[in-house]
């Protein structure tokens, strides 16, 4: 691997590969990582599309890409990806391309397709080892049809489909855990709100071979319900709670990136958003709060 | 003139590797696993050059097939019935995306109840989604059609995925002999594939596939693909044209076996119209004007040709393997929209056979003849008919009984 050129906040992109106005929400945590995302991986890159909110980034005639964009299916985009990467390798081995043209596959997918029904297709696609990179924006829950409970839906959050007074009754599902679990080359946990930590392990997924995924927390102020402005607050506040773990699995080990210390109580985080506002009125849950404050002191317990 | 007796599925396979495929996305289903397992062992051996990746279901497999195509290198796929069923999503999406590929699909009857033996109704499930259709009724038929559906599906007035269709087991697996031409003989025939426009590289960036906002946008790009494939008619003529004039076998849009003076035709599809061919054999030696009417292309419908050959006729026996539940045959339906109100307009009879494999007897061909020569007299066509025998009723109804018991026997019922 070549050395690493990210140290600072100062080696960061400052000019943007993704075009301007895009039909996303104001606020998208998830646009955001994929701005910072999109540019170091540059424009050397294939995005394939799992259906979700970034579908709507390319709408005919327009399309905000300077690279490649393919648009398939919710549970196939991996399967998508696979076409893609053997058939320009079977191009450039029949030097029918040069290296030069070569692109790099990426899975562009929200939590309802990655911690669902696509599923299956990514298990399989690190399975055969595919070279790509895998990108789930996850803003825990299915929000391009209004925010109903997915598989990465926090507890007790209020969803459009889980609206009683404790709100979602399951965990979120540990996606980075069933991914590491294939013992791929990388997986990482990023946050838009943390530019220099992403952008450290986007460098070095794209540098590495065989089966990259990235997993990045997208704040969201439509269906978490928090004014937009607040984006990157309510990011940095799910780092510095505890809340959304940074860490990478490489080489078999998962390491964490940020250890926050000390921790801020989660209710700084969970108060912000509308779809927590049960815990705090009209009185205070304490049970529930002291539940997911447990859960993160009893992850970090373990990490330690 | 050499021939080898191949199975349906080594002719499949047979023309994926003259066609020289690139990329062959795979998944394993009966009847059509051989297809596959006979391409893997080429590509190991190094018999023949090409790549083949199993995915974990069709649905993957016709998204990385298509993703592929829309890369820019020639793919090859086949499945079957419940895999076809499987991957539908992708089969209407991708062909919207205007790639040319074949997928050979291995015909074989749709659960419920579940079964392995063939009908049509999982093709025709893909009737409507932009992909072409061929129908086979030999195994040479089944290669020279891959061979002639690259041609198809990558002409530019075309650039649509393209189905060959095969019955399971009666075809599937049955050894015929078949000529099998050298690589020389197929390359000036079918060249190289250029995928144009279609392909991902660094240097020439392109979004495909993308979502569109309101009816107007959509409309625009479904009649597009829907005109591409009407054009589909005229140009498969001048492919089956040139194929012949390659390799001395025609391939007509619809095949038409002895239908000059006949006054009741057989109209059906695949690999059972060999036994309505032997029918009309017989019933002609006994002095009947019978012919069969076997549409090899069924997307695009060849409705001028289909009208050119039925219009003047008396009757027409319209054999479905597939059933509409509530409406019944679907060639009937369509054959019946293709000849309303045309003069001279034959009448049409509706019967339902061979679902899952099950035999259409001589004796019920020459029932169906002697219907239609009454319908023809009288001027009236009955009501569609399901076919069923006593006999076969009586066995049924023989097993239901002799399982019964059996659960007396042992207590799980009373």
């Amino acid at each position: 691997m070549s050395e690493a050129v990210i140290h600072s906040m100062k080696d960061l992109p400052s000019t943007h590969l993704l075009g301007a106005g895009t039909a996303m929400c104001a606020g998208c945590g998830g646009l955001q990582a994929f701005h910072e995302i999109y540019d170091i991986l540059g424009r050397k890159t294939v995005f394939v599309n799992a259906a979700g909110c970034m579908t709507l980034l390319s709408t005919y005639p327009f399309t905000p890409f300077r690279s490649g964009w393919l648009y398939t299916s919710m549970a196939s985009a991996p399967a998508g990806a696979q076409g893609v990467r053997d058939a320009l390798d079977i191009l450039k081995q029949k030097g029918s391309i040069t290296a030069e043209e070569d692109m790099t596959a990426v899975v562009l997918a929200g939590d309802g397709s990655s911690y669902g029904m696509g599923l299956s297709a990514t298990s399989a696609a690190i399975e055969r080892n595919l070279d790509f990179v895998y990108l789930c924006y996850d803003n825990e829950g299915y929000g391009n049809t209004g925010q109903q409970a997915s598989g990465a839906t926090p507890h007790a959050a209020m969803t459009s489909t889980t609206t009683s007074a404790r709100g979602y009754s399951g965990y979120k599902k540990d996606l980075f855990a069933i991914w590491a679990a294939h013992q791929p080359a990388y997986v990482a946990t990023v946050i838009g709100a943390e530019p220099l930590d992403l952008a450290k392990k986007i460098e070095k997924a794209a540098k590495l071979k065989g089966s990259r995924l990235i997993l990045a927390l997208a704040p969201c102020p439509t269906g978490w319900d928090f004014d937009p402005k607040l984006s990157v607050e309510v990011g940095r506040l799910a780092v510095k709670t505890g809340m959304w773990p940074l860490k990478e699995y490489v080489d078999g080990k998962v390491v964490h990136t940020r250890i926050p210390h000390p921790r801020v109580p989660v209710e700084e985080y969970l108060k912000l958003q509308g779809r927590f506002s049960h815990l705090f009125e009209p009185r205070r849950n304490e049970s529930l709060l002291a539940q997911i404050q447990g859960h993160v002191d009893r992850y970090w317990e373990a990490a330690a | 003139m050499t021939r080898t007796l191949l199975t349906g599925n080594g002719a499949a396979a047979w023309g994926a590797r003259l066609a020289e495929v690139d990329y062959v996305p795979a998944f394993p289903i009966t009847p059509q696993t051989e297809i596959i397992e006979t391409l893997a062992q080429w590509y190991q051996s190094g018999e023949a050059q090409g790549k083949l990746v199993t995915l974990e279901s069709e649905h993957s497999m016709i998204t990385a097939a298509a993703a592929a195509a829309a890369t820019g290198v020639r793919v090859f796929t086949a499945t079957s019935s419940q895999g076809l069923l499987y991957g539908m999503e992708m089969i209407y999406t991708v062909a919207g995306w205007r790639v040319p590929f074949v997928l050979v699909n291995v015909s074989r009857a749709v659960a419920s109840p579940i079964t392995l033996e063939p009908d049509h109704t999982d093709v025709l499930v893909a009737r409507d989604s932009g992909f072409l259709q061929i129908h086979c009724a030999t195994c040479q038929e089944v290669l020279d059609s891959v061979l002639m559906a690259y041609r198809l599906a990558e002409h530019e007035r075309v650039r649509l995925p393209v189905i060959v269709n095969l019955d399971g087991f009666y075809l599937s697996f049955t050894r015929e002999p078949v000529e099998i031409p050298g690589t020389d003989a197929v390359r000036p025939f079918l060249p190289a594939y250029d995928p144009e426009n279609l392909q991902f590289r660094a240097s020439k960036p392109i979004s495909q596939a993308v979502a569109v906002l309101g009816g107007s946008q959509y409309s625009y790009f479904r009649y597009e693909a829907h005109l591409a494939a009407q054009q589909a008619l005229a140009v498969y003529d001048e492919i089956a044209e040139e194929f012949n004039a390659h390799f001395g076998r025609h391939h007509g849009a619809v095949d038409a076996y002895r239908c000059d003076d006949a006054e009741i035709l057989f109209f059906m599809i695949g690999a059972f119209a060999t036994k309505a061919r032997d029918a009309v054999d017989r019933l002609r030696d006994k002095g009947w004007k019978v012919g069969l009417a076997r549409p090899r292309l069924l997307r695009p419908y060849p409705q001028d040709a289909l009208r050119k050959l039925l219009l003047g006729t008396r009757a027409v026996v319209v054999l479905d393997q597939n059933l509409s539940m509530g409406k019944g045959g679907i060639l009937y339906a369509e054959l019946a929209s293709a000849l309303y109100g045309q003069p001279g307009a034959p009448l049409l009879l509706s019967f339902i056979g061979g679902l899952g494999g099950r035999d259409i007897s001589p004796e019920e061909f020459y029932e169906m003849a002697k219907v239609a020569q009454k319908a023809a007299q009288d001027g009236r066509a009955p009501e569609p008919r399901l076919l069923y025998t006593s006999g076969e009723m009586r066995e049924l109804k023989k097993l239901q009984a002799i399982a019964l018991s059996e659960r007396h026997e042992i207590g799980t019922r009373k």
